[in-house]
């Protein structure tokens, strides 16, 4: 069988990085390829080339073995090749129907059929088996959601090949199960899919071949059969296993013990969003979330942030109770918060790493106390080395940077501020095995000398791999507190769904 | 040749460059143009009379930079600039003596103190209520106008107080008083914004306004800070404009300043999406619009066609300041070929597709 689609030879590079150097990666008619890769590897930088958004400085592509060059994703598409992007990019303002159809309406006498447009969408949502209302505004429904409607979009036009950049990242079981139902039906249909994952079990889940990057080079093309769970990230991260051990965080401490509690809930809450909530956290306590999406576990951790107010019960920071106003007040009381979104509720994209790092230091001292220029690069130096961001320039934009290291310049932010409590909403989401052990490790370290620590997470191995004390979360409200002493996933998963079938 | 290149990428390049061949058309047309004499120990020229001239362009255009840098827009600056101008010559008209030097100071900060006031108006009903930006200054915009009236009673009111003319008319050191004042201005924002962390702070929250609230920044108070700069740099505008002309006019002084003044903001490569700002950009922009406007006079082009030829070359401008623009025009010129030093234009044209 001919490959629908080969690239041969290719070469990127952004002002002081190679992001791709001499590589090549084909498709074929009917088969998912998972592209797989550490942050930073290239891979997004490979489908950008595909589709046109980037130029190549080198490098042969082709379609149906005619070379193309694509001026964007626009051509791209016509030409067959549906892309869904690592960031959504929709309106959120507008409907599902609207966001699906955009720029391709279906026309009647030169005006939008506003009828055929809603039916239309309604039935390509019932063909991906999605319960989604077309009327509702995007901007209302819960990222997953949003997700699927981009991928919707994907597959309605007359698509050849459908690419999908972590599609998964921000999706529970459930709606995963669903998208892989809508890739295999599609992949029957002889399309070819181009899938990103971290998750290893779901690439081998779905995929038929997988090609590897590592640094922005080609490490290899592999049948899914031949290859094991192991080989792949052996080849992902060009470690050898042994030392992948030693990123695993180190054994936790028992627990806090009798160590004095910082944070402590009594009934707190807000109507809408989150019942009433009562919950302790030690010093040098690490503290999980664990829940499905939409379970409340933002809302929870915006509150005791001072991100939301409260409209119940009390709580206390240190020795004293405080009413937690805005975020600045909970931060002045020794509070971080790493949102769960980074783009939108964390970083300054037009910023520098450099001032992306010291923004919340330099917000509590006041414009009138700056922070003299040296001592800002010493401070973004410092945390780029102990971090291990890249790139290692303090004056990149964080814009450009891949998502694990934006997780780490915005951890690098708050560690600054010398929190006692930080709370972490997803740190890991969307981020490479290695970048993600640091982070764990990293949190170990931190609740060994003295901070408490809030982490929320969808990953339940990850949450039972990190906490002391592990709180679940059912249809917003805070249901079970148990002290992670021989938990499993599954005893928690239990937890989860007890009830709900009532 | 590098050196060449990452001039063209200097985000000042291209009005820096329209602003030469504007300067350039002029000596074509009138040779004495670039010539500065001294006469009585006072410079004159034409290079003189653009800065003199768009000196409260200048001001105005420099308290816009931050409110635009955080995603506003101030329309009642040409409101505030005919409100100060007329409590100014109001003030002054009632003195029993009008060359009174104490008398003029004291106008000045009444004036000013006005202005001051209706900035911090502005940002009150920006950050506090929280109305649109456009909507909150276009309160002001209509309303200041009348209030610039009843202040005048609907006349204008002439004043004839030497100390008062020295501001708009007079000259400091062989350099007309203008120029110095508005000078003086800009390295007063320069060294606000850039000494004290103001700068950075606006330009977070212009370019992110959510993350900076979760990162602890007081973003109500910048605003307020902001859009009260904008009004007093508005308000000393207004004075040199009635102190050049010794008179108050509530319905004309300061008419449609407001749209120059975002245009020099713009020119000057700050975006209206907010973020980045550039005090340099926008002190170039504003004599941009001022030798364009000179230059339509040199050229003899007549007073119905002015606003269309400014409309042209500021569109020219746009278009050419626009990576998505030139890219198009380059990539006509000559068909695609890969070659290493493509990369720098592809990022600015990527960075247009991710924005
Ligand atoms: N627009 C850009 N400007 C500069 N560098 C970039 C840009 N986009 C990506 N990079 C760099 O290219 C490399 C590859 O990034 P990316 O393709 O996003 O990785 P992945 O998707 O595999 O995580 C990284 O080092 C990243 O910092
Ligand atoms: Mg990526």
């Amino acid at each position: 069988m001919d490959p629908i689609l080969s690239m041969t030879g290719i070469r990127k590079e952004f002002p002081g990085v190679v992001a791709l150097d001499d590589v090549a990666f084909r498709m074929f008619p009917g088969e998912v390829h998972a592209l797989m890769g550490e942050n930073g590897a290239g891979k997004s930088t490979l489908i950008k080339v595909l589709t046109g958004a980037y130029h190549v400085d080198a490098g042969n592509i082709s379609l149906n073995g005619s070379a193309v060059r694509f001026a964007g994703p626009l051509q791209a598409q016509q030409a067959g090749i549906s892309t869904v992007y690592q960031e959504v990019n929709l309106c959120p303002n507008l409907s599902v129907a609207e966001n699906i159809f955009i720029g391709r309406e279906p026309r009647r006498l030169g005006r939008i059929h506003w009828t055929a447009m809603k039916n239309r969408s309604a039935e390509l949502l019932r063909r991906l088996d999605l319960d989604i209302d077309p009327g509702r505004e995007l901007g209302s429904c819960s990222i997953a959601v949003q997700q699927l409607v981009a991928i919707a979009r994907a597959v309605d036009v007359s698509a050849r090949v459908l690419v999908l950049d972590e599609p998964t990242s921000s999706l529970d079981a459930d709606e995963v199960a669903t998208l892989f139902g809508v890739v295999r039906t599609l992949r029957d249909q002889g399309m070819a899919i181009l899938f990103v994952s971290h998750f290893i079990e779901q690439v081998f889940a779905i995929s038929d071949r997988m090609t590897v990057l590592r640094n922005g080079k080609l490490v290899g093309e592999y049948r899914a059969s031949e290859i094991t769970p192991v080989d792949l990230v052996r080849a992902m991260i060009g470690r050898e296993l042994a030392t992948l051990d030693e990123l695993e965080p180190p054994r936790r401490r028992s627990g806090a013990g009798q160590a004095p509690v910082f944070a402590a809930t009594v009934d707190l809450g807000r109507k809408g969003n989150i019942e009433p909530f009562t919950l302790d956290i030690r010093e040098g306590e690490v503290v999980g979330l664990a829940g499905l999406l939409g379970s409340g576990r933002t809302e929870l951790v915006r509150l005791l942030f001072g991100a939301d107010r409260a409209d119940q019960g009390s709580l206390r920071l240190g020795e004293s109770t405080v009413h937690l106003r805005s975020p600045r007040a909970a931060i002045a009381r020794g509070v971080a918060f790493c949102p769960e979104n980074r783009k939108a509720d964390g970083l300054v994209e037009d910023l520098t790493v450099r001032e992306n790092i010291v923004l919340a230091l330099q917000a509590r001292r006041g414009w009138a106390r700056p922070l003299p220029r040296r001592r800002q690069e010493e401070l973004a130096r410092s945390f780029i080395d102990r971090l291990r961001i890249r790139p290692a320039d303090p004056e990149a934009l964080v814009g450009n940077l891949s998502g694990g290291n934006q997780q780490k310049v915005l951890l690098a932010r708050w560690l600054l501020t010398e929190p006692r409590l930080l709370i972490l909403d997803e740190p890991t989401r969307g981020i490479d095995i290695g970048a993600k052990a640091e982070i764990q490790k990293l949190i170990a370290e931190l609740a060994e000398d003295g901070m408490a620590v809030l982490f929320v997470s969808a990953e339940l191995e990850e949450v039972l791999r990190v906490s002391h004390q592990v709180a679940v979360l059912r249809d917003r409200a805070v249901v079970d507190r148990m002290p992670n002493e021989g938990l499993t996933p599954d005893m928690v998963l239990h937890t989860i769904a007890k009830g709900e079938a009532a | 040749m590098t050196v060449l290149r990452s001039l063209a990428r200097h985000r000042l390049f291209w009005p820096a460059a329209v602003m030469a061949v504007l300067l350039a058309l002029n000596v074509a047309l009138t040779p004495s143009f670039f010539s500065i004499q001294v006469r009585d120990g006072h410079l004159y020229g034409s290079l003189i009379d653009i800065l003199r001239f768009g000196a409260p362009l200048i001001l105005v255009a420099l308290g816009m930079t931050l409110v635009v840098a955080t995603r506003g827009i101030d329309l009642s600056v040409g409101s505030v600039v005919a409100i100060s101008g007329a409590v100014a010559c109001l003030w002054i008209s009632e003195l029993p003596e009008q060359n009174s030097v104490a008398g003029v100071l004291a106008a000045l900060g009444i004036a000013l103190g006005v202005a001051l006031v209706l900035g911090l108006w502005n940002g009150f009903l920006v950050s506090v209520i929280g109305i649109q930006p456009i909507i909150a200054t276009l309160i002001l915009m209509v309303a200041g106008r009348g209030l610039a009236q009843l202040v005048t009673g609907g006349q204008i009111i002439t004043v004839n107080s030497g100390p008062y003319r020295l501001l708009g008319g007079g000259y400091w050191f062989g350099l007309p008083a203008s120029i110095i004042v508005a000078l003086g201005m800009v390295a007063a924002a320069a060294l606000l914004v850039r000494r004290s962390a103001l700068g950075m702070l606006v330009e977070s929250v212009g370019g992110n306004p959510e993350a900076s609230r979760l990162a602890g920044i007081r973003s109500r108070r910048i605003l307020v800070v902001v859009y009260a700069w904008c009004a007093l740099c508005a308000g000393l505008a207004g004075l040199m404009i009635s102190s050049n002309v010794s008179s108050a006019d509530g319905n004309n002084a300061g008419l449609w300043i407001e749209l120059d003044a975002i245009l020099a903001v713009v020119l000057g490569g700050t975006l209206l999406s907010g973020g980045r700002f550039s005090l340099g950009g926008t002190v170039l922009g504003a004599l941009l619009i001022q030798t364009l406007t000179t230059t339509v006079y040199t050229l003899g082009i007549p007073p119905e066609s002015t606003l269309l030829f400014k409309a042209l070359v500021v569109t020219a401008v746009c278009l050419i300041q626009s990576p998505a623009f030139r890219a198009r025009l380059s990539r006509r010129r000559r068909p695609p070929a890969p070659t290493a030093g493509r990369s720098q234009r592809d990022a600015a044209t990527e960075a247009e597709v991710t924005a």
